[in-house]
């Protein structure tokens, strides 16, 4: 990295009314010429630290010099993304640009290729005088890294670009940063890039980690991933049921993390010796990840068994299947929104919705969820028809959504109150599972606690707790882990997994990948069509296929699928 | 580098995208151009403050010819609608349940004293827990007796004067239309409307948008931003004063007997306050619900009911008239009503010109102290 553009030292920020600091003396330093990741899970600081760089937040404590200054007072050479992009949605794309060119004052006679070269750099050309609003979710991104770089800024802060657009969009933008720091027209260019995907921080040239306002880990990415090089093992060839087998090895002295791939188990071990000699299972080195620095930096993720699936009832399902799309169609107009989806899910398994956003996912969630009324086709959930009895449909799932969905002004035990007797417990009943719920997930001491004001992991913790109070056969979980550090994560899927094994059916929508290999089986819509399904192995076997990549991840596998549909799409265009 | 420099291509840039949304949102020109169309027909036409055709009741006591041609007359009157009768008893009856708004009782002895000459009075009761139709009722009642004691005059080929005479004029509205001075008050609620309700939005917009952040981080100054918020709602105010003044003066054909000038100056005056005040709301709250009904609350209603529009400010508890004077609007909508019906009273006109301009000074210091740079509470 070359010189500094941004140094902070020793930064500290309260916010009133939270008890721990939302930054607790962090310090970084903006080097030229190089992609810096501020990279940590919702929550920890990374926008309250980019806020306080743009001069938007007077720090507490600490020391900071922007630019050489003052934060705040160079601000014609800062170019600032903020998360929700800071466009106008009912101006142009143009008329943004030409916004952003005038507030930076830039120079009237270079506005002419400034915009063109923007414009191509973004392939926004075409859309130059569409409504910003009208724009995907990977357009807007793309207009508003191009409003930040009307004017050649000197540094360049980037608010977690990537968090609610699809993987696709989000690779094209880490491109199109990383192709500016090589350029010579942007030569010179500090690039603070925040991110929440942890993927995403491998490929920074120097990282920041931070967690509850606090700095985990600073320099080379490689560095933290280099050092639990050799303990990162693939379990393959074992005869158990891979989710007994992960809540077995957990449990286990010096299993430090594990995750499911697919068929085979991903672990994290304290000693590269730990599994070697055992048998039932083959064991082979694996490519270690940022994630299992970061993971280790933490303290190891949860043991294996779930308390929640232990106390839970066994799901007994008889056989049957716990959720059935048969040929579910929504049209809105003249628009399809999903197009004939099809598929069933037996108990005691997770499926998996994959998809970008817009793509049809919701639509077909909704459906099922009894929220949309299909135009064709018929569905069931837990053997009622939702045509029918969609209210019994209702009662047998519990819903887990994306964002937080409970009553952030209302206290913890408010809010068990309450879905407890919106999913229809009896006073008894619902004493019972309260108590439960509580006991199982450690909200003992919050229960008093506005819910709006809990950390995101508690939050997180509530809502699965809101959702599983009623002992439902069947759960849906929309996004449920998005942006949650991978502690959280691991512990909601390890109650997750137990679920399943006591015979619950749950589907997932995501398009988060991690979350996909958990599945046993997926199904990925793209333009409101299923365009590929099988197990997370099916599936990257078929792009290894496509690509000629070896050992594809999950995302390139999803990457790949969606190119190869559009590459059909426009031959068969080409062909009428 | 002061807060108080503007930066011409910034501020023109900022006008040029404040004048684009307003073009873009359907709402907002509805609220503009038709929301002034929609209040002035309302109270131009629907709501009537006159007493057209009101019941009252006749109590004709005496059986003289002079009796019976007064209580034809009033019969025959185009504003009342009458209930005959003897004795007053059954009608304070219908007086009390509301049945009719007042009574006329012509006396035993009418008939008696129009023939020697001079009358005994009639007696006029209203209905007093409606102020304002007792007013009319009674003026009207009045008005009646005294055509009718004309005409008989000039039957009779009398000369002298009747011995007593009382002469009722109403200046500057001599048929007493209401709409003549609703609708100057129908023009300061849309201005209100304009100045306060949508510029309440515009900021608290872009709060929730996330695109103040992003302004902020640029070199904008935060006089560029609140004046580029004013110009555009200042000239859309001004554009629908003007609509407004087009209706009153053709379609209503309410007189303005003052000045353009005068108007334009008391115009500019009341809108500081106004656009003042829906900035500083707009940029205390950040959310647009809270915003509108702060608006609503404290520029609209009380532009409503506490400026003398509809209820006389003079028959308010003291407390409450009290109150009025911190209703930029009580000083507005006089002042209005005199430009058009009078004239240009200056004496009266500049005083409250210096009253609106020193409450708008106030809210533009309050805005500019609650717009800080900064993201922090």
């Amino acid at each position: 990295m070359g010189d500094a553009v941004a140094i902070a030292t020793g930064v500290v920020k309260r916010f009133a009314g939270l008890a721990a600091p939302a930054l607790d003396g962090v310090s970084m330093t903006i080097g030229t010429g190089g992609v810096t990741g501020l990279v940590g899970p919702d929550g920890a600081g990374k926008t309250t630290l980019i806020r306080i760089l743009a001069g938007l937040m007077a720090a507490d404590a600490g020391e900071i010099e922007v630019l050489g200054q003052a934060p705040g007072e160079d601000l014609a050479d800062l170019g600032y993304m903020p998360q929700r992009f800071g466009l106008y949605e009912d101006l142009s794309v143009e008329q943004n640009l030409t916004l952003y060119a005038d507030m930076r004052a830039l120079p009237d006679d270079e506005r002419e290729a400034t915009f063109a070269r923007l414009l191509a750099f973004t392939d926004l050309e075409r859309f130059r005088s569409r409504m910003a609003g009208k724009l995907s979710g990977g357009m807007k991104q793309k207009l508003g890294l191009a409003c930040a770089l009307v004017k050649r800024p000197r540094l360049l802060l980037l608010d977690e670009p990537g968090v609610g657009v699809d993987p696709i969009s989000r690779r094209e933008l880490w491109a199109m940063v990383q192709e500016l720091t090589a350029d010579e027209h942007y030569g010179g260019m500090g690039v603070l890039w925040s991110t929440a995907y942890l993927d995403e921080a491998e490929k920074c040239d120097q990282v920041y980690l931070l967690n509850e306002g606090k700095l985990l880990f600073e320099g080379d990415p490689a560095e933290l991933t280099g050092s639990v090089a050799d303990r990162v093992v693939r379990l393959t060839g074992f005869e158990q049921r891979r989710r007994r087998l992960l809540t077995d090895m957990l449990d286990r002295e010096g299993v430090i993390d594990g995750t499911i791939q697919g068929r085979s188990l991903r672990l994290l071990l304290d000693r590269p010796d730990r599994l070697v000699g055992e048998s039932g299972f083959q064991l082979a080195p694996a490519a270690p990840r940022f994630e299992d620095g970061f993971i280790e930096r933490l303290g190891g993720g949860p043991k294996g068994t779930s308390r929640l699936a232990e106390a839970y009832r066994t799901v007994a399902g008889d056989g049957g299947k716990a959720i059935v799309a048969k040929g579910l169609t929504k049209t809105f107009g003249d628009f399809t929104a999903a197009s004939n989806v099809s598929f069933e899910v037996p108990y005691g398994t997770i499926f998996g919705l994959l998809g970008p956003n817009g793509a049809g996912k919701s639509t077909t969630f909704k459906m099922l969820c009894g929220l949309l009324t299909p135009s064709h086709g018929e569905g069931a959930v837990a053997g009622h028809d939702l045509r029918t009895s969609g209210g019994k449909a209702r009662a047998a799932l519990g819903y887990m959504a994306q964002k937080f969905s409970l009553y952030g002004d209302l206290s913890v035990a408010q809010n068990l109150d309450f879905f407890a007797g919106a999913y229809g417990l009896g006073r008894a009943g619902a004493r019972e599972a309260i108590e439960r719920v509580t006991e199982v997930f450690e909200l003992g001491d919050v229960l008093k606690v506005n819910a709006g004001t809990l950390p995101l992991g508690f939050k997180q913790r509530l809502a699965l707790a809101a959702a599983v109070m009623h002992e439902p056969p069947v759960l849906f979980l929309d996004e449920p882990t998005s942006g949650v550090d991978p502690v959280t994560r691991r512990e909601f899927w390890t109650h997750i997994n137990g679920l399943v094994e006591k015979g619950v059916a749950v589907l997932v929508t995501t398009h988060f990948m991690e979350e996909a290999e958990y599945c046993d089986e997926i199904t990925l819509i793209y333009r409101s069509q299923q365009i590929a399904s099988g197990t997370p192995d099916d599936l990257k076997r078929q792009a290894a296929g496509m690509d000629g990549l070896d050992d594809p991840t999950m995302e390139d596998t999803f990457i790949a699928m969606i190119e190869a549909s559009d590459a059909r799409r426009e031959a068969e265009d080409a062909a009428a | 580098m002061s807060a108080w420099q503007i930066d011409p291509r910034r501020l023109r840039a900022m006008v040029v995208k404040e004048g684009v949304q307003i073009l873009r949102d359907p709402s907002t020109i509805l609220i503009a151009l038709g929301l002034p169309v929609l209040l002035m027909f309302l109270f131009g036409y629907a709501i009537n403050l006159d007493n057209s055709r009101t019941r009252i009741g006749v109590a004709l006591q005496d059986d003289s010819a002079a009796a019976m041609s007064l209580a034809s007359a009033y019969r025959h009157s185009p504003y009342f609608e009458v209930v005959l009768e003897r004795t007053t008893a059954p009608l304070r009856a219908q007086l009390v349940a509301g049945e009719i708004r007042g009574i006329v009782v012509i006396p035993q002895d009418f008939g008696k004293g129009a023939a020697r000459g001079h009358r005994p009075p009639i007696q006029i009761i209203a209905d007093g827990s409606q102020p304002n139709a007792a007013n009319f009722t009674t003026a009207y009642a009045r008005g009646v007796v005294q055509t009718w004691a004309a005409q008989e005059a000039q039957a009779a080929g009398q000369r002298a004067p009747p011995p007593i005479e009382l002469s009722l004029r109403f200046w500057y509205n001599p048929s007493l239309a209401s709409r003549y001075f609703l609708v100057p008050g129908a023009i300061a609620i849309v201005i209100t409307m304009i100045g306060t309700l949508l510029t309440s939005l515009v900021i608290a917009r872009e709060w929730e948008r996330g695109t103040m952040e992003a302004m902020m981080a640029t070199p904008m100054r935060m006089s560029e931003f609140l004046a580029s918020k004013i110009v555009p709602y200042f000239l859309l105010a001004l554009a629908s004063m003007a609509l407004c003044t087009v209706l009153a003066t053709m379609v209503f054909q309410v007189p303005l007997r003052g000045s353009l000038f005068a108007l334009f100056a008391l115009t500019v005056a009341y809108l500081m306050p106004a656009l003042g005040q829906g900035l500083f709301i707009s940029a205390a709250t950040k959310n647009q619900f809270v915003a509108s009904q702060v608006a609503l609350l404290s520029g609209f209603l009380p532009t409503f009911l506490l400026s003398g529009f509809l209820f006389e400010i003079a028959s308010m508890p003291k407390w409450i008239q009290a109150i009025t004077y911190i209703v930029p609007a009580r000083y507005f909508i006089p002042a209005l009503q005199t430009i058009f019906l009078a004239g240009d009273i200056w004496s009266l006109i500049l005083p409250a010109i210096g009253y609106l301009l020193a409450f708008g000074a106030i809210f533009f210091l309050l805005c500019f102290r609650a717009s800080r740079r900064s993201l922090d509470k």
